[in-house]
This record gives structure tokens, C-alpha cells and sequence, in this order.
């Protein structure tokens, strides 16, 4: 059964602040090298039929929020 | 005259709502579940704050799919009053309603005081009674309101913005937006919960001066 893993990003000009929170957390344990972290979402679904635009009429319907969010999806068998 | 207040799982604020607009501004208030396809004998839609579906994917995501809601589309499309305060801002945005979204505060905290708040369009049903500064409370996580620029000159070109903070800018909201109408003026969204500022007992009747004008509108 097809696999569609998809990832929701938040827009990369939007304050990401709970990524922000994790960024200053590794830059405590020692990572000075850290810039800057940003937290996304990953949404695994199984399909019987994975149609490209099926998938892609889930995410404008309700995975992503086109306001503020971007995605991309992958299909593995 | 008579209010939905709606229910989704996770709403916390339905029955202040309830409360408010009955006991406090004196009009009929019913629940309305979300599983509801109707608003047959209703004049008008309060959606309240809490926590819909867990805030599960993105806060107000799920309910603004919920099958009321497209009832309630067609009741904004016809002019009718519809308010939305907290989370029900988040869904009212989420739902296509409102413009724009809103995100985790900058702050990265929940904020959870009174704010000052101004009215910056003055003529629409909810904001036309507030003629000063008003002290109303906030509770979120979730409430930084974002929008593009185009959007943002839209709202700024159309009067469309109904509240800004007024001092300081509890959860980073661009332009220190608390709260927007649609282009119609009236729908209205806010972060701030004008049903908890309805009598002294709760430390502010400046509710009162929002939810009044629902009152006025339902009397005509």
C-alpha cells in the first residue's frame, strides 16, 4: 500500500517561535554553531491509490494553510 | 432574536458566551452542535474560544471544516452578524471568513491578562459602540496575527481592522492587530474575549460595548 509522507513548513518569512525556543535550548547544551532551527510537521498516509492530485487536494483542503504554511509530499510503495 | 452559540469538541467558552449574551446583553442564546446543518431560526452566530479538536494540525483547522460550518458561510455571505473571539477567530480565519491567520506569540508564551484595546473602524455593527479605550481579557497561545502585505493594505484600505493593543503588543501581531472584520463589516474575529467582560464581577463591562452591538442590529 503507497506510503505519502507530507511536510508542512511554515513560511520561511513567518517568526517561527517554538523553533526558535528549540534553537536557543541547543545553543545552551553546547551547539554554538547552531543559526537557527524551524520546527515543521510530517503527515504519514496510507492510501490504497495515491493520485498526485488527490494528495495535493488533501493539503489545500486541510493539511496545510496556504497563508502561512508550504508543503511538498513524497509517494513511496 | 436569538444567537447560536456554537459547540465543536474541545469549545470552552460556549457557555460564558451563553451566559454573556443572555443574562448580560439580553438576547436569546441557543447551543448549536457542530454536527448541525442549519441555522434556521437564528439571527446570529457566536463561534467561542477553547481548544476545538485539541488544536490537533493547526488551531480552528478541523472545526472550520465541521459540517455547521458551511451554514455559517452562507449566513456571513447574507450580511449577517457572526462573531468569533479566540479560537473562534482562529476558525473563522481558518474557515476563509476572515483574512490572514494567527500563530504561535512571539513571546512563546501563553498570555493570559487584561488588555487595552482601541477601535480603529468605527462604523461597523460590533465596533461602532466602542468609543474609547476598552480593558478586556486575553487567554492564547496562539493568537499572533499574521497576514501578507497585500492583505494587510486591504484591511488598512477597506476599515477593516476593528482592534489594535493599545500600549504594549501581547503576542507580537502585525500591526498589533487584536481583532478584523470581513470586507462587509459583519463578521468580526478578535483574540480578546469581550463575553468574559460583561459585569463588574468579572473586573470589566467593556464586553459590553461589542456585544451591545448585537443587540442593536437584532432590534432593527
Amino acid at each position: 500500500m503507497p506510503t505519502v509522507r507530507v511536510y508542512v513548513t511554515l513560511k520561511p518569512q513567518l517568526l517561527d517561535s517554538a523553533g526558535r525556543t528549540v534553537a536557543s535550548a541547543l545553543q545552551k547544551l553546547g551547539y554554538s554553531e547552531l543559526e537557527e532551527a524551524r520546527i515543521g510537521k510530517m503527515i504519514e498516509l496510507k492510501m490504497s491509490d495515491a493520485s498526485d492530485a488527490r494528495i495535493k487536494e488533501m493539503c489545500d483542503k486541510l493539511l496545510a494553510n496556504p497563508v502561512i504554511e508550504d508543503y511538498r509530499f513524497e509517494v513511496a510503495e | 432574536m436569538k444567537v447560536a452559540v456554537l459547540k465543536f469538541p474541545g469549545s470552552n467558552c460556549d457557555q460564558d458566551a451563553y451566559f454573556a449574551l443572555r443574562e448580560d446583553i439580553g438576547v436569546g442564546a441557543e447551543y448549536v452542535w457542530h454536527e448541525e446543518t442549519s441555522l434556521a431560526g437564528f439571527d446570529a452566530v457566536f463561534v467561542p474560544g477553547g481548544f476545538s479538536y485539541g488544536d490537533y494540525l493547526r488551531c480552528g483547522a478541523m472545526a472550520s471544516r465541521a459540517p455547521i460550518m458551511d451554514e455559517v458561510r452562507r449566513f456571513a455571505h447574507e450580511g449577517r452578524p457572526v462573531i468569533g473571539a479566540c479560537n473562534g477567530f482562529q476558525i473563522l480565519c481558518e474557515a476563509g471568513l476572515l483574512p490572514g491567520a494567527l500563530l504561535l506569540n512571539a513571546g512563546q508564551k501563553f498570555v493570559c491578562q487584561s488588555v487595552t484595546l482601541g477601535a480603529v473602524n468605527r462604523t461597523s455593527l460590533w465596533t461602532q459602540g466602542v468609543d474609547r479605550e476598552i480593558h478586556i481579557p486575553i487567554a492564547h497561545g496562539e493568537g499572533r496575527y499574521v497576514a501578507d502585505e497585500t492583505a494587510l493594505q486591504k484591511l488598512r484600505d477597506n476599515d477593516q481592522i476593528a482592534f489594535r493593543y493599545l500600549g504594549s503588543n501581547p503576542n507580537g501581531s502585525v500591526d498589533a492587530i487584536a481583532g478584523v472584520l470581513n470586507e462587509k463589516g459583519n463578521v468580526l474575529g478578535l483574540m480578546p474575549h469581550p463575553e468574559r467582560a460583561t459585569r463588574d464581577l468579572l473586573g470589566s463591562t467593556d464586553g459590553r460595548l461589542i456585544l451591545q452591538g448585537l443587540a442593536l442590529a437584532l432590534a432593527v
